[in-house]
């Protein structure tokens, strides 16, 4: 800031430099999943008021908890819950992937594609792995 | 980040002593690496419990759910997500909303909503385990 004020009183006003933003960029797979991971962050931040409203009404009694039921059956629960699901396992694995980019490995071109490529195929194979498992706990889908 | 150094005297020893903008310097980073290492087996452990109580009864939820090892991972994971998310809600908010009074309000309320959902998770899960 000092900077801006010290240049703007010596010589004549002109646009200061800029960096180029986000929209400069061809979108690249690494940055998408860079975004996706905030994205999952903060959609998952909302979610944790369905897993908080599913205990208290399971601690509340089976009227309450007959609600949580029905929403969780209802078309618009399950695609809340399928995303949910998939919102979790993507931020999870996106999180081990930064954990192994904290120890500075993985940054060579090809090591972080793989890594992004892993988490992406990764969430998405075990997000239908659970649902599956859920519904074969469940005796099959209803 | 708020107001503007022009008199800026202090020497940058002096400002990291300070620890930075949010005073703090960098514990938050550094807790919410550890909250997302705790994360990874808590969030298995919550998939699984979830999976194992779809479709059963609420007299059978409520005695899985109280039992003591899955109430303590379960507080486990409630307690730690929730201090995740307020890490991360607050990251985004710093890096997105710059005009001060609206900062301030949005802050206060991840702080709330973060308070409000850990709190009536935790309280839930004892119910469940206590049965008062």
């Amino acid at each position: 800031m000092a900077d801006i004020d010290a240049g703007a009183a010596k010589g004549p006003q002109r646009p200061r430099p800029i960096s180029p933003h986000l929209q400069i960029y061809k979108p690249m797979l690494t940055m998408v999943m860079s975004i996706l991971h905030r994205v999952t962050g903060a959609a998952l931040y909302f979610g944790m008021l369905v897993i908080a409203w599913w205990l208290i009404a399971a601690a509340s009694g089976p009227n309450a908890y007959a609600n949580v039921e029905w929403f969780i059956g209802s078309l618009i629960g399950r695609v809340v819950l399928f995303g949910f699901t998939w919102a979790l396992i993507h931020h999870a694995l996106g999180g081990v992937r930064h954990l192994i980019w904290d120890t500075l490995r993985g940054f060579e071109p090809a090591d972080r594609e793989f890594l992004t490529l892993a988490s992406l195929i990764g969430s998405i194979a075990l997000t239908f792995i659970i649902w599956a498992v859920g519904y074969l706990a469940m005796g099959g889908p209803r | 980040m708020s107001g503007k150094h022009t008199n800026e005297m202090r020497t940058p020893m002096r400002r990291v002593r300070g620890l930075g903008a949010a005073h703090t310097g960098t514990g938050h980073f550094w807790h919410q690496r550890v909250t997302s290492v705790a994360g990874i087996p808590l969030t298995i452990a919550f998939v699984a419990i979830i999976v194992a109580l779809l479709g059963r009864s609420h007299a059978a939820v409520v005695q899985i759910l109280g039992s003591p090892i899955v109430a303590i991972i379960m507080l486990l994971f409630i307690i730690n997500t929730v201090y995740h998310m307020w890490i991360g809600m607050q990251e985004i908010v710093l890096d997105y909303v710059h005009e001060d009074k609206l900062k301030l309000v949005t802050l206060m309320a991840n702080t709330f909503f973060c308070f409000a959902i850990g709190l009536a998770s935790v309280f839930a899960i004892l119910k469940l385990s206590f049965g008062v």
